[in-house]
C-alpha cells in the first residue's frame, strides 16, 4: 500500500510541470493569501511590540489623577513632583515634560503630531537602554535635541546637524538615540529647563518616570496616593500603560487582517478546487488505468491531496517569502490614539506568524484537494477507460 | 436559438467550474465592495467638508488651543462671512471604550455654520436657553438609550472644573441628524458659556479651532491667508486652511489607509484575473472543435469571436454583480460595530458601479485572449483535431 502511494504520488507530481498553467494558480492564489495576511499580522505585531518595548517592569508612570492613560493632559507642578521623589519604593524619579509639535512626515509631507519630550540628566538613568548611536547628547541651557531613531527616519528635517522650527524657536538636532526599537524612538528629547521655557511651561512638567526598587513597590506607591487623595496622583506599571495603549489598534488590524484573508481564502479555495478537479479530469484514464492494473483508491486518493497541498505549501512559502522580503524591516508610522503623537514602526515578521502562513496555506491546499480527491477514487473503472 | 442562449448553455456546461469561478470572483468583490466602502469611511472627512469653510487651527498644534477673542479680528477680515468655534474637549462617558467626540460650542452660531445639522428649532432654542444643555446625534443617543431630559455624566481629562472635580454633567434637550450623510466629526454639543465659566480660570477663553464662512469660495485661499497673516507675531500664531484640507490632514495622520487598501486590492485582482483566465483559457480549448463546426455553419469570424468574450463578460459580470450585493448585505450587518471608529459605513454608488465596471472590465481582458485565438481559428485543421 506504502508502495502504491509512493508510486503513484510520484509519478503524479513529475507530471506535474505538463499542467504548469493551471497549478500555477493554486500557487499564486495561496501565496496571495498568505501574503497579505502575514503583511497585515505583521504591522499589527510591529505596532504592539514597539510600543510593549517601551515598557520596563521595574519602571511606572505618574500621571495627574483623571489622565491615567495620556501623558499629554497631565499637569505635575513642583510640590507633587519633589513629594513622588521622596516616597517609599521610588529609587529614581524623572520629571519630564511632554508636548507635540507639529513636523511633516517624510512620505506625504503632511503635518503630523511628534513628541517632544523635556528631560534632565535623570530620564537617561531611568532607561538605561537608551543610547546616542550618532552625534552626542543636549548641552544643558541650549536649544538642542537628540532625536530618536525613528522619529529621524520619518519626519522631514530631523537630521543630524539640521536645525528644525518647533514652537516658533529653532532647535538643532545634535545627536540620534536608540532605545531597542521602543516607541521612545519615535520621539525629540532635548533639556527641561530649555524646553519649559521655550514652550511656555514654566516650573510644570506632565508626567514622571520612576525606577521602582522592586516592581512590586508600585502598590506601596499607589496606597500613598490613595492615602492623600489631595495630590491627585495615579502611578501605572509602564508596561501596563504602554499595553493598553497599543491594545485598541493591534485588535483592530489582527481582525481586520483576518477578515480579509479569510474571504479571500474563500476565493483561493474554490480556484484551488477548479484546478484539482480539472488536474482529475485530465488524467481520468489515467486513474482508471492505475485502477485497471490493481492499484487501490486510498492512493489515488493520497496522490491528489499531496498534489494539492504541495502546491499550496509552494504557494504558501513564496506569499510568505514576499511578506518577509517586502515588509520586514518596512517602517511606517501611524497616529497612537493612546499618546496622541504618531509613532514609528517596523512591519515584524516573526516565525509565529510565518507559521500561521503556512498553516493558512496547508488548510487551504487540503481543502482544495479533498473532494477532486474523492472523485478520483470513485470513478467508474470502465467508463473512465473509454474516456467518456 | 440566438446567441444569449447559446452563449449561456456554453456557461454551464461545465458546472462545477463555472460555480467555482463564479464563487472566486465573488469573493474577490465582496473584498472590493468592503474594503472600498472602509476606505470611503476613512476619507468621508474630506468629502463632507463644506467648500465654502476654512478651519482655523494653533499653527504648531492642534493640541495648542487659541484664544477666543481672535474671533473678532477674523470676522472682520475681508471675505469673511461667519465665524464660531469649538473646542476639543475629551473626557469619557462611563468607560473609555465609548468614544464619541464632545464639543463645548455657541448653540446658535455653530448650527447656522454648519448647516448639514439639522435639529428641530424648539430644541435649538432649549439648547441655548438651559446652561447645561447638551444635543446628540440621533444615532449616538439612539446607542447609548439616551432620552430627551436625561443627565448625561461626562469625566473629564483635559479640562477640570474649577471646584476642582472632573465631573461634568450634562441635560440632553435635543437631537440633530445629519444631512445626506454621516460623518465621524459629528459630536456630542453642549454650551460653551457654561463650560467657560465651570473651567479652572487659568484655561478660561482657550478653544481649538475656529470655523470660518467665506463669502466666496473661489478666495478660500486669500481669505486664509489674511487671517494668518494677522496672527503671525502675536504668541498664538494661526494655520487656516479649508476644511477640506484639514480633514484630509488630520486623516494622514493616522496613515495612507487608501494605499493599505488599494495594495491589497492590487493583490486580489492580479489573483483572480490568473485564475479566471486560466479557466477561459480551458474552456475554449475543449470547445476548440465546436467552434470550428459553428463556423462550418455560416458564424462569421467576428461572432464567434465575440461569443467567447461575452461568455467571459457575463461570468465576470454576474460574479461582479452578486459579490458587491453581498458586500452590501455584510456592510449593513457590520456597520453598527464599525461606527465607533469610523463613522457611518456604506457602500457608496460610485463603489457599486466602479466594481461593475471592474467586473465587466474584468471579463474583457480575461476573454480577450481566448476570443482572439477563436477567431483565428482554421475550420479545416480544427476540424481535424
Amino acid at each position: 500500500m506504502l508502495g502504491q502511494i509512493f508510486q503513484i504520488t510520484l509519478l503524479n507530481l513529475r507530471n506535474l510541470p505538463s499542467r504548469l498553467g493551471s497549478s500555477s494558480v493554486i500557487v499564486v492564489g495561496i501565496g496571495g493569501v498568505v501574503t497579505v495576511l502575514v503583511a497585515i499580522l505583521a504591522m499589527a505585531a510591529g505596532f504592539s511590540e514597539t510600543l510593549n518595548r517601551a515598557g520596563a517592569p521595574d519602571r511606572a508612570i505618574v500621571l495627574r489623577g483623571g489622565s491615567s492613560s495620556a501623558e499629554l493632559s497631565s499637569t505635575i507642578d513642583l510640590q507633587r513632583s519633589q513629594y513622588v521623589a521622596t516616597l517609599d519604593g521610588v529609587r529614581l524619579a524623572s520629571g519630564e515634560l511632554y508636548t507635540v509639535a507639529d513636523i511633516p512626515k517624510r512620505a506625504t509631507l503632511l503635518p503630523s503630531n511628534v513628541v517632544i519630550r523635556g528631560v534632565e540628566q535623570s530620564a537617561f538613568e531611568v532607561r538605561p537602554e537608551l543610547r546616542i548611536i550618532e552625534g552626542r547628547n543636549f548641552t544643558p541651557g541650549r536649544n538642542e535635541l537628540i532625536a530618536g531613531r525613528g522619529a529621524s527616519a520619518q519626519f522631514l528635517g530631523i537630521d543630524l546637524g539640521a536645525t528644525v522650527e518647533l514652537r516658533q524657536s529653532d532647535w538643532t538636532v545634535v545627536g540620534i538615540f536608540e532605545s531597542g526599537g521602543s516607541a521612545y524612538e519615535s520621539e525629540l528629547w532635548a533639556d527641561l529647563a530649555t524646553a519649559q521655557s521655550a514652550f511656555r511651561r514654566f516650573s510644570l512638567i506632565s508626567s514622571m518616570r520612576v525606577l521602582l526598587e522592586e516592581p512590586g513597590a508600585i502598590e506601596s506607591v499607589r496606597g500613598d496616593f490613595e492615602n492623600n487623595p489631595a495630590v491627585d496622583l495615579s502611578i501605572t506599571s509602564e508596561e501596563e500603560f504602554f499595553r493598553s495603549q497599543s491594545e485598541f489598534l493591534t485588535t483592530l488590524i489582527t481582525g481586520f487582517g483576518y477578515g480579509v484573508a479569510l474571504i479571500m481564502a474563500v476565493g483561493a479555495m474554490f480556484a484551488a478546487l477548479n484546478t484539482m478537479y480539472a488536474a482529475v479530469s485530465t488524467r481520468t484514464v489515467e486513474i482508471a488505468t492505475l485502477r485497471a492494473l490493481g492499484f487501490g483508491s486510498a492512493p489515488v486518493v493520497i496522490s491528489v491531496l499531496v498534489e494539492s497541498v504541495a502546491l499550496a505549501l509552494i504557494g504558501g512559502l513564496l506569499g510568505a517569502a514576499v511578506a518577509w522580503f517586502g515588509f520586514n524591516g518596512y517602517t511606517v508610522s501611524t497616529l497612537n490614539q493612546g499618546s496622541f503623537s504618531q509613532v514609528a514602526f517596523d512591519f515584524a515578521v516573526g516565525p509565529d506568524i510565518l507559521i500561521t502562513g503556512i498553516v493558512w496555506a496547508l488548510t487551504l491546499g487540503l481543502a482544495g484537494g479533498l473532494f477532486p480527491a474523492l472523485q478520483a477514487a470513485r470513478l467508474p473503472i470502465t467508463r473512465a477507460l473509454r474516456g467518456d | 436559438m440566438n446567441s444569449f442562449s447559446l452563449i449561456w448553455s456554453n456557461l454551464f456546461r461545465r458546472r462545477v467550474r463555472t460555480f467555482l469561478t463564479l464563487f472566486s470572483i465573488i469573493a474577490a468583490f465582496l473584498l472590493f465592495g468592503l474594503l472600498r466602502s472602509v476606505a470611503d469611511a476613512f476619507d468621508s472627512g474630506v468629502e463632507v467638508a463644506g467648500v465654502d469653510r476654512l478651519t482655523v487651527s494653533p499653527k504648531y498644534s492642534i493640541i495648542d488651543g487659541l484664544p477666543v477673542s481672535h474671533m473678532s479680528q477674523i470676522l472682520a477680515t475681508p471675505g469673511v462671512a461667519g465665524v464660531t468655534h469649538s473646542t476639543w474637549f475629551g473626557g469619557t462617558y462611563q468607560s473609555t471604550a465609548n468614544f464619541f467626540p464632545k464639543f463645548p460650542v455657541e448653540p446658535r452660531a455653530y448650527f447656522e455654520m454648519f448647516d448639514e445639522y439639522i435639529i428641530d428649532p424648539a430644541q435649538l432654542d432649549e439648547f441655548e436657553r438651559i446652561r447645561t444643555a447638551a444635543v446628540a446625534p440621533a444615532d449616538l443617543a439612539e446607542e447609548y438609550g439616551w432620552q430627551v431630559g436625561d443627565r448625561i455624566p461626562i469625566e473629564g481629562d483635559i479640562w477640570l472644573r474649577e471646584d476642582g472635580s472632573r465631573r461634568w454633567e450634562f441635560e440632553l434637550v435635543g437631537t440633530y441628524r445629519i444631512r445626506d450623510d454621516e460623518n465621524m466629526f459629528a459630536g456630542f454639543l453642549f454650551n460653551y458659556d457654561y463650560f467657560d465659566e465651570a473651567r479652572i480660570p487659568e484655561t478660561e477663553g482657550i478653544i481649538s479651532n475656529f470655523s470660518v464662512r467665506v463669502s466666496d469660495p473661489d478666495e478660500a485661499a486669500e481669505v486664509s491667508a489674511l487671517i494668518d497673516a494677522q496672527f503671525e507675531n502675536s504668541i498664538n500664531p494661526t494655520r487656516t486652511a479649508t476644511e477640506a484640507e484639514a480633514n484630509r490632514q488630520f486623516a494622514a495622520q493616522v496613515g495612507d489607509i487608501g494605499l493599505i487598501m488599494n495594495s491589497i486590492l492590487s493583490a486580489v485582482f492580479f489573483t483572480i484575473l490568473l485564475l479566471t483566465g486560466n479557466t477561459m483559457a480551458q474552456a475554449l480549448r475543449e470547445r476548440v472543435p465546436e467552434l470550428a463546426v459553428l463556423k462550418t455553419l455560416g458564424f462569421t469570424d467576428r461572432r464567434v469571436a465575440l461569443l467567447v468574450l461575452l461568455e467571459s463578460v457575463l461570468l465576470c459580470g454576474i460574479g461582479g454583480a452578486l459579490g458587491i450585493a453581498l458586500a452590501t448585505l455584510v456592510l449593513g450587518a457590520i456597520a453598527p460595530d464599525l461606527a465607533a471608529f469610523l463613522g457611518q459605513v456604506e457602500m457608496s454608488a460610485m463603489t457599486t458601479f466602479g466594481g461593475l465596471g471592474i467586473a465587466v472590465l474584468l471579463g474583457i481582458v480575461v476573454g480577450l485572449n481566448p476570443a482572439l485565438s477563436a477567431r483565428r481559428l482554421q475550420v479545416v485543421e480544427a476540424l481535424r483535431r
